[in-house]
């Protein structure tokens, strides 16, 4: 079974560790992630760059500066596209909204994107549902 | 990450919010900042008992107000008279805080917050000062640090600070349109001031202050989502700080950014910048923080420094131009003009600022340098030697000092 596992926390909060707080978390996270890689469970991994460098495009026009604000939907999947800037990515999502006209889709710019470490990754299209 | 470090940060993160309604309620400074502090330690000996409070700032602002007001209340049995005036928004104690904590009030709070630390007659030294001390919490202490003065010399310096803004009118009323957006613009230019403080010394003491002023912007961005200006300052500081590593040498010397190893730029930081300057061209309402991130966007995106696309520069630094003339933003489209046309072209376009620049170094280096281009070398060296009187810090005496020894070995 694949799983995602999304992380959640106070932007501020997180804006205002000292870097020696914020490079502890880091080194503590890493020794899990090695240890993930080494357990042959960790697929491609991310972090996201601030919810201030974020867009959002509601219907076919309406694009909207900041993150997808939480209101009644829920979160049910997620891209990650290669494209060369904003302009590029927000055509990438009118064409999902085309298909799936009552989606909201948040552009989120990625901070560092480490790709699929598992020797047996998938090779085809999972469908898990 | 342990509990005390989680509140920390919180406490950090909550405080331009809970300071700025405080100082809405209280109608003063100093009650509000002790009233911030004595949640602050409520918060210390409550949370890691009962776990941290959804709302960080709500809790520390119905916290701090209701100490607050027991401390006016004991100061008022002192004294001959109770002084209602103190307190604002007494009638409405009744109704549930998180009423009145919509997204505006917020924000209108931090903005009062940060705008009454860049009061005209403040110079610029205690802006920052006291937006370092009030809005982001540091201590005095550490405020000292920052800029290589004693504790008790910054103490005295914040003290005069705040008695100068106590004696004028701070405004308490939401503000219009016109009158948020120009306190948009005084705070936003208090907190680039913040940032060039850190930026210039560039030593590892005052980078706090760069880091505090990229976190006030994104603050800002998150207050004031759709301006495009805050996502240009936001953009040109994180840009700029992306150099950090680089512009240094080991022995705390300038690397010019021809010269520096971009492979140590900060990348993370660049994408973020290069992110939010594509967001804000959307707008297209330019503005001169868009386009200064647009020219060191302009650098970041070159991979070496040949690669750099200097008619874009020039093209940037002409729209600055005829956004706010100076002759500042010239010069420095003057270095675009010489890798363009070459230094006879540059001089010439400089030649006529100099009544202007008299006392500004990067004038003197700028001269120097493309008179040392133009094999002029006798000149230059008194332009560089003009340079070395006006430079601001040892580095940046000691960089043209580099060019002069160099004069000296060519010729």
């Amino acid at each position: 079974m694949l799983y995602t596992l999304l992380c959640y926390n106070k932007e501020d909060v997180v804006w205002s560790w000292t870097k020696e707080e914020d490079d502890a978390v880091m080194n503590r996270l890493s020794v899990v992630h090695e240890r993930l890689t080494r357990e042959g469970k960790l697929g491609p991994s991310l972090r996201l760059l601030p919810t201030t460098a974020a867009t959002t495009l509601r219907g076919k026009d309406m694009v909207i500066d900041g993150p997808f604000a939480e209101t009644k939907e829920q979160l049910l999947g997620f891209y990650v596209i290669d494209v060369e800037n904003l302009d590029a990515a927000l055509d990438v999502a009118r064409q999902l909204n085309a298909a799936n006209p009552t989606s909201v889709y948040e552009i989120r710019p990625i901070a560092l994107y480490v790709p699929e470490a598992r020797p047996t990754a998938p090779k085809e299209m999972v469908r898990a549902y | 990450m342990s509990d005390l470090a989680w509140i920390n940060g919180a406490l950090t993160a909550a405080r331009p919010q809970a300071v700025g309604a405080l100082l809405r309620y209280f109608r003063d400074l100093d009650l509000a900042e002790e009233a911030f502090q004595e949640a602050a330690l409520r918060a210390l000996k409550n949370w890691p008992r009962n776990g941290p409070p959804r709302d960080p700032a709500a809790w520390l602002i119905l916290v701090g107000r209701n100490a607050g007001l027991d401390g006016v209340r004991k100061r008022a049995r002192n004294v001959a008279m109770p002084d209602d005036d103190v307190i604002s928004d007494l009638e409405d104690v009744e109704t549930p805080l998180a009423e009145r904590l919509d997204a505006s009030d917020y924000r209108d709070d931090v903005l009062r917050l940060l705008f009454i630390c860049c009061h005209p007659d403040l110079p610029a030294t205690q802006q920052i000062a006291l937006a370092l001390r009030i809005v982001s919490g540091l201590s005095v202490a550490q405020i000292a640090r920052a800029f290589l003065v004693s504790d008790a010399a910054m103490e005295q310096r914040i003290t005069r600070a705040k008695a100068r803004i106590a004696g004028t009118d701070v405004p308490f009323e939401a503000p219009g349109p016109v009158d948020r957006a120009e306190r948009l613009a005084s705070v936003m230019a208090m907190v680039y001031l913040v940032f060039n403080e850190g930026y210039s010394a560039g030593n590892a003491a005052r980078n706090t202050m760069c880091d505090e002023a990229i976190r006030l912007s994104r603050l800002l961005l998150r207050l004031f989502q759709t301006e495009p200006e805050i996502m240009g300052l936001t953009a040109l500081m994180l840009l700029q700080h992306a150099r950090l590593g680089a512009r240094f040498d080991a022995a705390g010397e300038i690397i010019l950014l021809e010269d520096q190893d971009r492979k140590s730029w900060d990348q993370k930081l660049i994408a973020e910048g290069l992110a939010l300057i594509d967001k804000a061209m959307r707008h297209n309402r330019p503005g001169p923080y868009q386009i200064q991130a647009a020219i060191a966007a302009t650098h970041a995106r070159a991979v070496t420094a040949a690669d750099t696309d200097w008619a874009q520069i020039d093209h940037l630094y002409r729209g600055l131009e005829r956004m706010q003339p100076s002759p500042v933003i010239t010069l420095n489209r003057a270095v675009a003009v010489a890798r363009l046309e070459g230094p006879e072209a540059a001089l010439a376009m400089i030649e006529p600022l100099e009544d202007r620049l008299s006392g500004y170094f990067h004038f003197f280096g700028a001269r120097g340098a493309f008179l040392q281009q133009l094999g002029r070398t006798a000149e230059a060296r008194t332009a560089f030697d003009r340079a070395t009187a006006l430079a601001n810090t040892p580095a940046e005496a000691a960089h043209i000092r580099r060019h002069l020894d160099r004069l000296t070995a060519d010729g």
